[in-house]
This record gives structure tokens, C-alpha cells and sequence, in this order.
């Protein structure tokens, strides 16, 4: 199957890309299956990147009804009520992904993701998960990793103008240019679990912000039994009492998750709009290289927020022990 | 920051877009999901299936229509309810003056090419419109933010010139397989398919050059009896085998470089190959010329492999008889155009075979397609993320939230734990003689140079100017509009070929012209300085115009570094250590300009044929400026 050759076809449409990863990658894009868990403008924007660059297929997760709501931040979805009322987010978006390119498959499953076993995930190359609760990320993550196969896990949220993208690719070998050279190398991840369990005190001193502020809002939400982004500004004094607790028994200085920070994540857990091409894109980009196997991939953490527009890349896998 | 905070400003907001590509599909969309209402987009280019991979917004179906248009009906589809007005036209356009831009809110670029990028720069100058600018390639790019009196403009920096190479290199001396590549485009392709009155250099220059190429006029010419079979091994022969041998006579050329081979074809592809060659019924289904082939004549599928020489030379003599059997009509009009099938095959063929006379490795057509059609790389992730962080700049700008404004650069090596890196944009140059009115310095020969040389080589190819007029304290020397009258126009005509020092009064050192594009409202004056010599190889324009590089100091001490951003002297700046953070700039400048090459090919020198050299735009997206990256790093470091 290596040998393959590209068709005419995809030769012409892909050529501009082509230039930049090169055909081998394009020919292991086109074998390469992709799980998102989970519908939002994000991992809308996910899922038009990849597409595009010609995967062999996508598999779409989410049981939800679209609403009005959902519109938002999602180009996937048509307006018009008569024609999306009814249909499920993964349907919706299904049909307009196929459109993009007709030599991907997109396909629709449907069930609770917590409820698959691993077989289900070792039909797949990729894994992602967004719109979800800690104790579903931890677990989907885990199962991943028992599979023989070695699957990427990808975790992504992205709240009012913020997003974090979590990346775990196991033991993943690469190569990247170096020069002239070509440089081999490999990589070892932690997981979800043993990430966020570094202690605080540990971590680098300048480590993002948002890091810490996305630990408590995800462990409120958990604590609470809400559904991810279920907060208001109503919660925001139990977000800050839990930040407190954190903080204390992390013995890390409170001001190091500003109030102010929490508030915005609580006041509006809708994705802002222009965030959702960044981490979708960032995504897209991280996706690819891990497949085609070309390029350093993001170790271990990105975070993106629009207030000062950074876009940071934060490594625990050397805190981990792993 | 979320979207409610900021409704009245985006709601209220009158946006121009300009283009629709790459960037402009990706920003269109994200526009519309943000609550804008109010968008105009221009875009003069219609949608070709190499742009499918990543401008989402068309389909198949949609090759050859306007991408302004369809661009609108695809997102009218998720947000019917906001006004999209689409042009399908040139932004050069005198319709697109300044009263137009003056209704805008904000300009929002994603274009391909310099040229327009400036043209616009200078109509939002003069509209008083806040520009946001922005390019990818690869996985780069960047955004950056350009209001008036607040941020530098787009042109307070110089941008790099375009990769330029000596005539006798690409005629004499190729060293690289680019040359190779521009000597097949540009000389022979233009020789055998274009105007035939163009000057072209194709023939070597020998120690008696005008003789050479007098008897040699004649060996192009294809008489109508003469089989098309034997005209195509007398072109090769003629070009591969007897120009090089003629090339080889002058010994002087060769002391200190690797000689050449001749190349005969009856060498490279013996008789009984050539009778089965190409096997034009193949191309027999098709009555539509553009889809012919010799690759399909030849049975070559996969355009990236590389070819042998006699694979090579199969390829170059069945392209040529493909021309002349399928397409005689455009002989004698034809320009290279990269989707031009049998053209990129003629062009990859024909360098390949001068590569293998002058012992250059060979490329593949899909290479040689790169490479001759200044292909900048593209991918959708990057255009997306660039159009979000357009989008975000956008709502900075609307509620005047300066202290804020960023330029973003996207990177694909992480600088200091940074993907994407914001940097505070710099204030305007106060030399830029765009956005400032500092007098500029032109050296030039002023006995031997006409006004027709400023006209072509400066006003229009250094600063960019489009409908000039050009004054000399209170004569006019030159101007062009439509509503000239023919004696106007003969005059004008007739200074042209005036030399500068014989105007009734002499253009001479000391002089100051004053140069006006009424459609862009950019004025400047130029000091003239006469200056008697100039070296060919490095000032092939026989002139040097300065004056704008000099900056602030911050800004001027990246200069130095930028002026090599364009050379290929940056080359030589190799190892960077990544801990160290004042290294990684020039490091990060390295690759880019590398990158960048391809994208810039032209050739220089040729005086008459400049202007037909300097083929750059590209259909595609968005080259990024190199020259601001290293800037941004430093300026970024003294932040701190």
C-alpha cells in the first residue's frame, strides 16, 4: 500500500499542499481515520481543515439536537430552522463536510462516547474530544492507550475568547529538518491523568495562566455534575472558592489564576467567534503532522487567548516522570 | 471578550475585503459567524481546482466563476441575513478611488501580490482608512495593523526585491536548475510560442555575438513544408548542442567553471526510439486544446518522478509538435502560464535537458511546475488561523483599542514557547515617502539615461504607481489618463525618448522631480543625483533610488539584516542556537527567505524585457513580507 501512487485527481487538487508536507504525506493523510467527539464551533473548524486536506475518513460523534445556539460559532450548520430542526449537530455537520471533498468518507455514530470500547477506538488513527467532562476525557484517554494500536488522543475546549488543546501521541516517532538534514526522532507522552496530576509547585514559574484557570473550571464543572460550559456567572463565587482550595493545597499564590480570568470563562462559556479558525487551525496543523509523521509535534499543551494573543505551547511530559 | 461586549461595533461596521482566496474564503466566513453585517468584497480572479484544497467556500462546480460571488453565496447560506456585496473585478480599478474607500470602517487584505498590496496601502492612506494586512505561506503567516499616524504603513519598510538573476547566467552560465527553468520559460518557450517581436536573448553570446545571432534568427522559424518532426530535432540541436558549443568557444567563460556537454538528439534518443516516439491518437479523444499532452502521448503518469534524459527529450520534441499540431493558433501569442499542461511539460523537459549539459540535477515536472510558476504553498490551516487573528485585530480597531493593536506572526517552530506571537506594531517611518513626504534619491546617468527608463523602472516598478504624472517645477514631463488630447499625447511620447539632460530644462544633478499618482493621491519628490558608472551584475538598472530605507532606530538597525533577507548572502547565516533568543531572528529570516525563493524568480538585466521578467503574481495566496520578521524579534526583545 506504501507504494501507492496519488491519482491524477488528487495530484491537482492537493498540489498546492503537496508543496508543503510533500506526497508521502499526502498518501498516509488519505489512510489515515479520524474520531471527533463532540460538535462545536471548534471542532467544526477542525473538521473543515481536515477534510480538506484529504483524510480517508471522519467519523462524527454527538448526540445532540441542534438549536439555535449551536449556530453560533458553527459555518457547518444551514440557518434555516425547517431545514436543521430535528437533525442531530453530527448529522448536520456530516452533510456539509461531504461536500468539501467527495474523496473523504464522513460518517455519523451514534451512543455515548464513555459507553465505546476499545474496539470501537481501535478503528480509528485519531481521536478527538472536545465538549466533554474531566472524568470522559480521562477515561476515553485511557482506553485509547490500552489498544495494541497506537492511537493520538487529542483533547480541545475553547471558552469566550480562550482555548487549550491537549496532545497525546504516546510513544511517537518523527522525523524533522534540521538544516539540510533530516533529523529522526521520537517522544514519549504523558497522558491526560498523569499531566494534570504534576503538582502546581513543580510547573515553571511563567506557565500559562490559563493552564491553571481551565484545571479549576474543569474540576468545578465535574464536581458539580454539569455539562461542560453549564456555568454562569452565578457560579463564579464557588469557581473562586475551589480556586482557593487548589491553590491552597497546591501551595501556589492565588494571584497566579486571576479573578478576573475566571470570570470571563464563567461569564460566557461560548467560544468567541475568530478563536474557534485559531485552535481549529492550530489543531489541524498538529493533526496532520502527527499522521504524516513529519514535523516536531506540540508537546504536550497549547493555549491561545485572544486577550493577549499569545499562543503558547506548555510541556509537562518532562514534569511527569514519564 | 465575548461577542455581546462587542456587537455595536462589529454590527455597526462597514468592512472591505479584498480578495477571496485563501485567506479572504477563510475570513469571509469567520466575518459573518462574528456578526458582521456589512461586508464589500472585491476579487478580480475566477476559482481553478488547484484552489479547492483549501478555499472552502467552492466546488468543482464552481471552476471558472467569480470567487467574490460565489464566496457570498456560500456564506449567505449559514448567515442569509447580512449583506454581502461582491465585485468581480481588478482593485486597481479606478472605480475603487478614494471616495470608495472612504465609506469603510476598516480594509481587510488577502491578497496575492505586492502590486495590489501597495496600491491599496496608499488609497487608505488617503481615504484616512484603517488597513489590516496580512500573508501565508506554508505554515507561516502573519497579520499586521496599519492605521495613519498611529502604526508604520504598509511600505514604511522596504520589501525584499524579487529574486533577480544576471542575463549571462541564464543565458551562458546557469549553475542552478532555476536558471535552467527561467532560461526554458522565458527565453526558449517565449522564443518558439510568443510574440516574435519581443526581444529574446536565447542565443548565447559568443566572442562575435552580433553575427551568431543573426544567421541564428532564421533557425526558429518553422516553414510550412518543412516535417515537424525534423523542425523539432533542429531546435534541440540548435539549442542544446550547437549554442553550447558556441558557449564552449569562448574560453574565457570556463576558466573557473565546469564546462558543459553538448547535447545532439540524436545522441540522447537514438532513431529507433524516436519513430515510436509520442503517440498523438492517444490524444486523439480530446478536441479540447488545453487538455493535450505529450505526458499522455508518452504514457508518463506520475509527475513526480524525474525523467531521464531521453525521457526528457521524448517529452521536449512531442510538447513541441503537440504546439504546432493542436494549438497552431496561439503560436506566436503564447505566454507561460503553470496550468497550462503541455507548456509546464515543454518547460520541465527543455531545463531538464540544459541541466544535464551543464550537470545540474534534475527535477520533476511537478517540481518544474513549482518553480516556473512562482507556486506559493499552501494549506488551509494557516489561512484559517490568520483569518481569525484578522478578525480580532478588526474589533481592536473598530473601538479604537490602540494601545492593543498587534501584528501576530504564525510560526511553524515555536520562538520562546510560541506558536503564534504577538508583537506591538511599530510607529510610521517618519522617511517613508509613502505615509511621510521625505524626498527620495535616484543616481542615474542623466547624459545617457531617458525619461522613459524613470518611467518604467522606477515610477512603476519601484513605487508602484499606476496612472503617474511626472513634474519638474512647473513643466509637466509626462503624464498618462484618458483624457489627453492627441497633441498632449505625442508629447509626452516624444520626452520618453528624451535624454535627461537635454530637456529644454536638463534634468541633471541637483534637479527635484515631483511624481503623482492622482489616483492613489501618493506624491513624492525625487532629488536626482548624476552619477556616471554603474556595475552591471549588482545595479542592473543602471540606476539606484534610496532614500526610504532610513528609519528609526530601532527599525534601522534591522536594515542591515534585511537587505540580506532578499540576497542570497542571508544563506551563509547557518547555525542558530535555539537558547539563545536573540539568535532565533535571523535564524527564522534564513529559512523564510529560503522558502521565499521559489516564489520569486525573475531575471534582470535585460533592459528591454524587464518588465515581461518580473512574473510574480500567482492566483494563489498571500506571500508573507519576509523583512518584517526579524524586525519583529528584535523589537520584541527590547520590550522586554
Amino acid at each position: 500500500m506504501d507504494g501507492e501512487e496519488l491519482t491524477e485527481q488528487e495530484t491537482a487538487l492537493y498540489d498546492r499542499q503537496i508543496r508543503v508536507w510533500g506526497a508521502d504525506a499526502q498518501r498516509r493523510l488519505s489512510k489515515a481515520h479520524i474520531l471527533v467527539c463532540g460538535i462545536n464551533g471548534t471542532t467544526a473548524e477542525f473538521c473543515k481543515n481536515i477534510v480538506l486536506a484529504g483524510v480517508g475518513s471522519l467519523t462524527l460523534v454527538d448526540d445532540r439536537v441542534a438549536t439555535e445556539e449551536a449556530l453560533s460559532a458553527n459555518f457547518l450548520i444551514p440557518s434555516d430552522e425547517s431545514v436543521y430542526g430535528g437533525k442531530t449537530l453530527t448529522e448536520l455537520c456530516r452533510d456539509s463536510l461531504k461536500d468539501f471533498n467527495p474523496m473523504v468518507r464522513v460518517s455519523v455514530e451514534k451512543g455515548d462516547l464513555s459507553n465505546f470500547g476499545g474496539e470501537f477506538y481501535s478503528k480509528f488513527d485519531v481521536v478527538v474530544i472536545s465538549c466533554c467532562s474531566l472524568s470522559t476525557k480521562k477515561l476515553i484517554n485511557e482506553k485509547c492507550r490500552k489498544l495494541s494500536k497506537r492511537v493520538a488522543f487529542y483533547t480541545v475546549d475553547c471558552r469566550d475568547s480562550c482555548g487549550e488543546i491537549f496532545v497525546d501521541l504516546q510513544l511517537h516517532k518523527y522525523s524533522k529538518q534540521k538544516l539540510e538534514e533530516t533529523i529522526e526522532c521520537q517522544h514519549n507522552y504523558p497522558s491526560f491523568e498523569e499531566s494534570i496530576s504534576v503538582p502546581w509547585k513543580a510547573l515553571p514559574r511563567k506557565m500559562s495562566k490559563l493552564y491553571f484557570a481551565m484545571r479549576v473550571i474543569e474540576r468545578f464543572e465535574d464536581a458539580e455534575q454539569r455539562k461542560p460550559g453549564e456555568v454562569s456567572i452565578a457560579d463564579l463565587p464557588g469557581v473562586l472558592k475551589l480556586k482557593n482550595e487548589f491553590c491552597e493545597a497546591q501551595s501556589l499564590k492565588e494571584s497566579h489564576i486571576p479573578d478576573a480570568l475566571l470570570e470571563r470563562l464563567v461569564t460566557d462559556p461560548r467560544e468567541f467567534p475568530p478563536v474557534c479558525p485559531i485552535i481549529g487551525g492550530i489543531l489541524g496543523q498538529e493533526v496532520i503532522k502527527a499522521i504524516s509523521g513529519k514535523g516536531e509535534p506540540l508537546k504536550n499543551f497549547f493555549f491561545f487567548d485572544a486577550m493577549d494573543g499569545k499562543g503558547i505551547i506548555e510541556d509537562l511530559s518532562n514534569n511527569t516522570g514519564s | 471578550m465575548a461577542t455581546q461586549k462587542h456587537s455595536p461595533a462589529i454590527k455597526g461596521a462597514k468592512v472591505l475585503m479584498v480578495g477571496a482566496g485563501g485567506i479572504g474564503c477563510e475570513l469571509l466566513k469567520t466575518l459573518a459567524l462574528s456578526g458582521f453585517q456589512d461586508i464589500h468584497i472585491i476579487d478580480m480572479d475566477t476559482i481553478e481546482v488547484s484552489n479547492l484544497n483549501r478555499q472552502f467556500l467552492f466546488r468543482q462546480s464552481h471552476v471558472g466563476q467569480s470567487k467574490a460571488k460565489v464566496a457570498r453565496d456560500a456564506v449567505l447560506k449559514f448567515r442569509p441575513h447580512i449583506s454581502i456585496t461582491p465585485y468581480h473585478a481588478n482593485v486597481k480599478d479606478p472605480d475603487f478611488n478614494v471616495d470608495f474607500f472612504k465609506q469603510f470602517n476598516v480594509v481587510l487584505n488577502g491578497l496575492d501580490n505586492l502590486d495590489a498590496r501597495r496600491h491599496v496601502n496608499r488609497l487608505c492612506l488617503a481615504a484616512d482608512v484603517p488597513l489590516i494586512e496580512s500573508g501565508t505561506t506554508g505554515f507561516l503567516g502573519q497579520v499586521t495593523v496599519h492605521v495613519k499616524g498611529i502604526t508604520e504603513c504598509y511600505e514604511c519598510q522596504p520589501k525584499p526585491a524579487p529574486k533577480t538573476y544576471p542575463v549571462c547566467t541564464i543565458t551562458s552560465t546557469p549553475s542552478k536548475f532555476v536558471h535552467c527553468i527561467v532560461w526554458a520559460k522565458e527565453l526558449l518557450f517565449a522564443k518558439l510560442f510568443g510574440d516574435k517581436s519581443q526581444a529574446n536573448d536565447l542565443n548565447v553570446r559568443s566572442s562575435d555575438g552580433a553575427s551568431s545571432s543573426e544567421q541564428a534568427e532564421d533557425v526558429f522559424e518553422h516553414s510550412k513544408d518543412e516535417d515537424i518532426e525534423q523542425y523539432g530535432r533542429r531546435i534541440y540541436d540548435h539549442v542544446f548542442g550547437y549554442n553550447i558549443e558556441v558557449a564552449l568557444s569562448n574560453e574565457e567563460t570556463w576558466k573557473n567553471r565546469n564546462r558543459p556537454k553538448p547535447i545532439y538528439s540524436r545522441d540522447a534518443m537514438p532513431n529507433d526510439v524516436s519513430q515510436q516516439n509520442g503517440n498523438v491518437e492517444k490524444n486523439g479523444a480530446t478536441n479540447d486544446p488545453s487538455l493535450v499532452s505529450a505526458m499522455v502521448s508518452l504514457g508518463l503518469k506520475n509527475p513526480q518522478d524525474v525523467w531521464s534524459l531521453m525521457e526528457n527529450s521524448r517529452v521536449f520534441l512531442e510538447a513541441l509538435k503537440l504546439f504546432f499540431m493542436k494549438r497552431g493558433k496561439e503560436i506566436g501569442n503564447m505566454i507561460f502560464d503553470k496550468d497550462d499542461q503541455l507548456a509546464v511539460e515543454f518547460v520541465t523537459a527543455a531545463a531538464n535537458i540544459r541541466a544535464t549539459a551543464f550537470g545540474i540535477p534534475l527535477h520533476s515536472l511537478f517540481e518544474a511546475k513549482g518553480i516556473a510558476g512562482n507556486i506559493v504553498h499552501a494549506v488551509a490551516t494557516t489561512n484559517a488561523i490568520i483569518a481569525g487573528l484578522i478578525v480580532i485585530e478588526t474589533v481592536k480597531v473598530l473601538q479604537n483599542d490602540a494601545k492593543n493593536y498587534r501584528m501576530t506572526y504564525c510560526l511553524e517552530h515555536p520562538t520562546r514557547k510560541m506558536l503564534l506571537m504577538p508583537v506591538e506594531p511599530f510607529e510610521p517611518n517618519k522617511s517613508c515617502y509613502v505615509c511621510s513626504e521625505t524626498p527620495l534619491l535616484l543616481e542615474i546617468n542623466t547624459n545617457r539615461a531617458k525619461l522613459r527608463d524613470i518611467v518604467e523602472k522606477i515610477v512603476k516598478n519601484k513605487l508602484g504607481m499606476n496612472s503617474p504624472l511626472i513634474m519638474h517645477g512647473a513643466a509637466l514631463l509626462y503624464e498618462v489618463g484618458d483624457d489627453l488630447d492627441e497633441a498632449m499625447i505625442k508629447n509626452y511620447a516624444a520626452n520618453l525618448d528624451k535624454v535627461l539632460s537635454e530637456f529644454p530644462s536638463p534634468v541633471t544633478s541637483g534637479t527635484m522631480l515631483t511624481i503623482e499618482d492622482l489616483q492613489q493621491e501618493l506624491k513624492c519628490n525625487i532629488n536626482i543625483k548624476h552619477r556616471e558608472e554603474f556595475d552591471e551584475e549588482k545595479e542592473p538598472d543602471g540606476m539606484v533610488l534610496s532614500g526610504w530605507t532610513q528609519a528609526t532606530s530601532v527599525v534601522k538597525e534591522d536594515k542591515k539584516s534585511n537587505a540580506n533577507v532578499g540576497s542570497t548572502s542571508s544563506a551563509s547565516e547557518l547555525e542558530t542556537d535555539k537558547n539563545n533568543e536573540i539568535e532565533t531572528a535571523p535564524g527564522k529570516k534564513r529559512k523564510l527567505s529560503d522558502v521565499s525563493e521559489a516564489d520569486t524568480s525573475s531575471v534582470a538585466g535585460d533592459t528591454k524585457s524587464h518588465g515581461k521578467f518580473e512574473v510574480l503574481d500567482d492566483d494563489d495566496d498571500d506571500v508573507v513580507m519576509l523583512n518584517d520578521w526579524g524586525s519583529a524579534a528584535n523589537k520584541k526583545l527590547r520590550s522586554q
